[in-house]
């Protein structure tokens, strides 16, 4: 719709400011950064400083915005390409490398690209390829829960877009504080974990039901130390038919942009999401999230699917807006850019607010000259709004105007490459790994009830039913399962109903581990989320990984030691079990400055997406009890593991305790068990993780709506074989004449744990029989 | 006629009409995703269907209430060939945001209001066909499928004298999982041949997509509801 007037005193101000910043001292230049907002270390202030200098000139107001965004922690990720230098003074392989390097060394047949691009992508199956990102979402939805988490489903779904994917489901980790949270202890300028828990959920089911994707796999955590800093992590996965790379853009092509109009909304969300957070942060970045709206996104997925050799390259508006996005396609290339043809909702905006904001929905294309009517053509028919905004031009040279008037001119090799690395000092943690006495338990059914009850544990199902996970027909395994469909399952499958074969999707993650002991929770995680794709029946040799950080400020040594430390755990994992990592994401700076002047961090919080092959989707598994009579069993070892452990969180830390430790024989074992659950004579298989063995058998119980009756625990002693939470076993349900044959497809022992019965009780060895109905009511399911 | 033409309008957030297409193609019908704005322009596009359908999602962001923009459109640009269409005893079918637009253009009595949970709910569901005049659920028994909407409770000021007319065609069966009246998941015109429903045939139209799969269940396919419709067009 066209205004039919517009203030021209309004538009009036296209002008730009020089900011003369040639000379200046480091206190100096610290005012301009702060002044600015720019987010900027002092040596790379001084770099660009040095740069305008050395061109003879003062950097106009957009080109050093320009720099602050590309060069931001968002954008640049410089604490992973930072050079590190341990204690002992002992260099430590930047972090972004050393995950670059387990990928390399899997050397995985069916990776296409990992690390490059907006996401990962991998070839399971001749002739199509899938695209795989998860991205996080924080600071945005501190200070606007629903907005924020809304424009990150919709980031995140432009990202598999960005990657010439077409969408087909969503995943959601959201981490929030104590939703019982007494008001007077919800600190200064944040929400009370309740409303952001509201808006979060609220956001991520808007954008995902209006935009039409299922959204399948996700978590819910809480924990106190993210009352002032909630963590959304959102996930896309998209496919495309297996076409060769796209090669562009070539000089020549033209620069359009696709999609949503530009406005002021979402004005330096990169700089901003790179801060810390305090009491006025609310205030002072309101402006910095935007606004969603799926239907136009919607549109651009109708339009691009149609659109196949139309453009020579694709990439999404994120974080920095067209300057990011212009900016990196034109590494190398170059462009001629003119900000006047950019559409706008409204006039009024100077023209670093057009180059740098974040208003949503909006793509940029390299598209040939004679195919854009073409183009045009197309977006025409879906009514998507096309402008091309210049040209590639090839000398290397970003130039950007407002009509006549220069507002940015940019070697794209200084933009992209002439951030001075940065140097960063860290301290390793020293966990605690002696082995510790087994905690007292006095009451084991008060304690697996307590257990159940936990928000971290509990029904996640009246979350879970505000997205709608049916669209598109692909849902196999569903994130709810069992008799009354109201048990959690481990990974969750989607498989287009044309097909045979499908895709599984599993998480893990564990805070609690990584405030003890970071390098034996990463291990732990990418364990976890890739047993969990593997309990549905995935191939445990086509497993690709994500990785997301969340993590404190890294300037802090102890901090970055604590990262350096996951780091090392998530390739030891990946490598051990074969599974590369192929795209990942850290959101650093998730802290909070309290009135009191001290810093709070959240936990060390790393999710880890696992994408897996289903290789016949018709052959799944859940972890649902199914028939009175069979045997289950567990797969694994228990060893006494407390530390991080939910036991710990009902009972009070004990004084020593382990976190769980990688166990070597995990990658064989889920080979030979994917072996055992093709042959579809295991009827239901779970993982064990938070709460142990005890509430892995409630839950399948529950979900199966049958009893358990059980005589035999794993050693070590019995306190371990219940509430340890010792890494990579299952529990299997199996015929009774189908244990032997069980044991032997493994290859190694397994526990007979008891058999499932009709009567509507669990009994653990030494207790009383426990009603289902208290464990279904403990879980927050209907009875 | 071996295949009749089924055409699935969709507008700017209709995104259950591929769902709908793989439904419509396995039922021995030809989908084809029909833009509203190319109908509008061309309203003779509609001769060359049999049938139409009006696919789920939320058109137009349901800006001016579930549905209603769309409804104002068909209503206003294309109503005269569309009642044409269904006096001619073409089949029609609305599902979900199509049933709310066909209640908002008068097609079909009652109207869709919030649902009583107040929020936006995914479950499957257990439909039962009441016995009406609606073509589509002729000869159906019972079907297994998900809905998945903020605004589908069904109502209407003589839910009695609808089913006296034959017009109430499938009731939600074990539950009622939004407070419609009466458990009514659809309904249809006088005539029968238009029908309007809340839940989603179009997701269970293989054994798989069916929860109770991985539990060695079947449940009832909501196939059965478009093959009706097909064959209705194709023998009509």
């Amino acid at each position: 719709i066209e205004p039919t007037f517009i203030d021209a005193a309004a538009t009036a101000d296209t002008g730009v400011e020089l900011v003369e910043i040639r000379g200046l001292d480091d206190e100096a230049l610290a005012v301009v950064n702060r002044e600015r907002g720019l987010s900027l270390d002092p040596a790379e202030l001084r770099t660009i400083a040095q740069h305008f200098a050395d061109a003879g000139r003062a950097p106009t107001d957009v080109e050093l915005e320009t720099l602050a965004q590309t060069w931001s922690e968002h954008c640049a990720h410089k604490t992973f390409r930072a050079r590190i230098t341990g204690d002992d003074g002992q260099a430590i392989t930047p972090l972004l490398q050393q995950l670059r390097d387990a990928t390399t060394a899997i050397d995985a047949p069916f990776l296409r690209s990992a690390f490059v691009g907006n996401a990962g992508i991998i070839s399971y199956t001749e002739g199509t390829t899938i695209a795989v990102k998860a991205e996080t979402h924080n600071h945005p939805s501190a200070i606007e829960p629903f907005g924020g988490s809304n424009t990150g489903v919709g980031g995140v779904i432009r990202d598999v877009m960005g990657a010439a994917h077409r969408p087909i489901a969503v995943t959601d980790i959201l981490c929030f504080g104590p939703t019982d949270l007494a008001a007077d202890q919800v600190p200064d300028g944040v929400l009370h974990p309740r409303l952001i828990e509201a808006g979060v959920v609220s956001g991520v089911a808007d954008y995902g039901n209006k935009i039409g994707l299922p959204t399948v796999a996700g978590a819910v955590l809480y924990d106190p130390g993210y009352i002032a800093n909630p963590l959304v992590y959102c996930g896309c996965i998209g496919v495309a038919d297996d076409a060769p790379p796209l090669t562009g853009p070539h000089a020549g092509d033209l620069v359009v942009v696709l999609g949503g109009r530009t406005g002021r909304d979402g004005l330096r969300g990169a700089t901003f999401s790179s801060a810390t957070m305090d009491a006025t942060t609310g205030d002072v970045a309101g402006a910095s999230v935007q606004i969603g709206d799926p239907i136009v996104e919607k549109l651009l997925i109708d339009v691009l699917r149609e659109a196949a050799g139309l453009f020579t390259a694709i990439t999404d508006c994120g974080a920095g807006g067209l300057s990011s996005a212009i900016g990196e396609m034109a590494e190398g290339v170059g462009a001629d850019v003119d900000l006047a043809g950019a559409p706008l909702k409204y006039p009024g905006l100077r023209p670093w607010e057009i180059w740098l904001s974040e208003a949503q929905e909006r793509m940029v294309v390299a598209v040939t000259e004679p195919v854009w009517p073409q183009l045009q053509q197309l977006c025409d028919r879906h009514g998507v709004e096309a402008t091309a905004l210049g040209v590639f031009t090839g000398d290397g040279i970003l130039h950007v105007r407002y009509d006549t008037t220069t507002v940015l001119r940019l070697d794209t090799r200084f933009l992209h490459d002439g951030r001075p690395q940065r140097e960063m000092k860290a301290t390793l943690p020293s966990p605690d790994r002696e082995n510790a006495d087994p905690p007292p338990c006095t009451d084991v059914t008060a304690t697996l009830l307590a257990l159940l009850r936990h928000p971290n544990i509990a029904s996640k199902e009246a979350v879970i039913r505000r997205y709608d996970h049916e669209i598109l027909g692909s849902t196999v395994v569903r994130p709810l399962i069992g008799a009354r469909r109201d048990g959690h399952a481990d990974g969750v499958v989607i498989a287009d109903p044309a097909d045979t074969h499908g895709l599984a999707i599993g998480i893990g993650v564990n805070p609690w581990y990584g405030e003890l002991d970071p390098q034996r929770m990463a291990h732990a995680v990418v364990d976890e989320a890739i047993r969990n794709v593997v309990a549905v029946g995935a191939d445990p040799d086509k497993v690709a990984l994500l990785d997301n950080f969340s993590w404190g400020d890294p300037r802090r040594q102890s901090t970055l030691g604590e990262l350096v430390a996951a780091v090392s755990g998530c390739c030891e994992a990946s490598v051990a079990h074969g599974a590369p990592f192929v795209s990942g994401k850290d959101s650093l700076n998730n802290e909070y400055l309290g009135a009191d002047g001290a810093r709070h961090s959240v936990p060390p919080t790393l999710v880890i997406t696992a994408i897996a092959h289903v290789p016949d989707a018709n052959a799944v598994v859940t972890p649902d009890l199914k028939r009175a009579g069979n045997m289950v069993v567990q797969i694994g070892a228990t060893a006494c593991e407390f530390g991080g452990s939910h036991f710990a969180k009902v009972h009070g830390a004990a004084t020593r305790a382990t976190v769980p430790a990688p166990d070597a024989g995990a990658p064989r074992r889920y080979r030979r068990l994917h072996q055992a659950l093709r042959s579809g004579r295991v009827l239901a298989c779970h993982d064990i993780s938070e709460g142990g063995l005890a509430v892995a058998l409630a839950e399948m119980a529950v979900a199966g709506r049958l009893g358990l009756s059980i005589d035999t625990l794993p050693g070590p002693d019995p306190v371990s074989a219940l509430f340890s939470e010792s890494s990579s076993r299952f529990v299997c349900e199996v015929s009774p004449d189908d244990v032997d044959w069980l044991g032997g497809v493994l290859g190694e022992p397994v526990v007979v744990l008891g058999t499932v019965t009709s009567a509507a009780t669990v009994t653990l060895p030494g207790t009383p029989a426990i009603p289902l109905d208290t464990l279904v009511s403990a879980f927050g399911a209907q009875p | 006629m071996s295949r009749p033409t089924a055409l699935v309008l969709a507008a700017a957030g209709t995104n259950r009409d591929h769902d709908v297409a793989f439904a419509l193609d396995l039922a021995g019908a030809e989908p084809r995703i029909t833009l509203l704005s190319e109908l509008i322009e061309r309203p003779a596009l509609l001769d060359e269907g049999q049938i139409v359908v009006i696919a789920g999602g939320f058109s137009y962001a349901d800006a001016l209430g579930a549905g209603r923009m769309f409804a104002l459109q068909l209503e206003h640009r294309v109503g005269e060939v569309l009642r044409a269409f269904v006096a001619a005893a073409k089949p029609v079918i609305g599902i979900c945001n199509g049933f709310q637009v066909l209640t908002r253009s008068g097609l079909l009595p009652g109207a869709l209001g919030h649902n009583q949970s107040g929020h936006f709910q995914c479950q499957w569901v257990r439909l039962e066909a009441s016995p009406s005049r609606c073509i589509w659920t002729s000869g159906v028994a019972a079907i297994d499928c998900p809905i998945a909407h903020g605004e589908g409770r069904y109502t209407h000021p003589d839910p009695a004298g609808l089913a006296g007319a034959g017009q109430v065609a499938l009731r939600y069966s074990g539950g009622n999982p939004n407070g419609s009246i009466d458990s009514i998941a659809g309904v249809c015109d006088p005539t029968g041949v238009v029908l309007g429903l809340m839940p989603h045939p179009e997701n269970h139209v293989i054994a798989r997509q069916y929860p109770g799969f991985t539990r060695g269940d079947r449940g009832g396919l909501g196939l059965a509801l478009f093959e009706q419709g097909a064959r209705y067009a194709k023998e009509r």
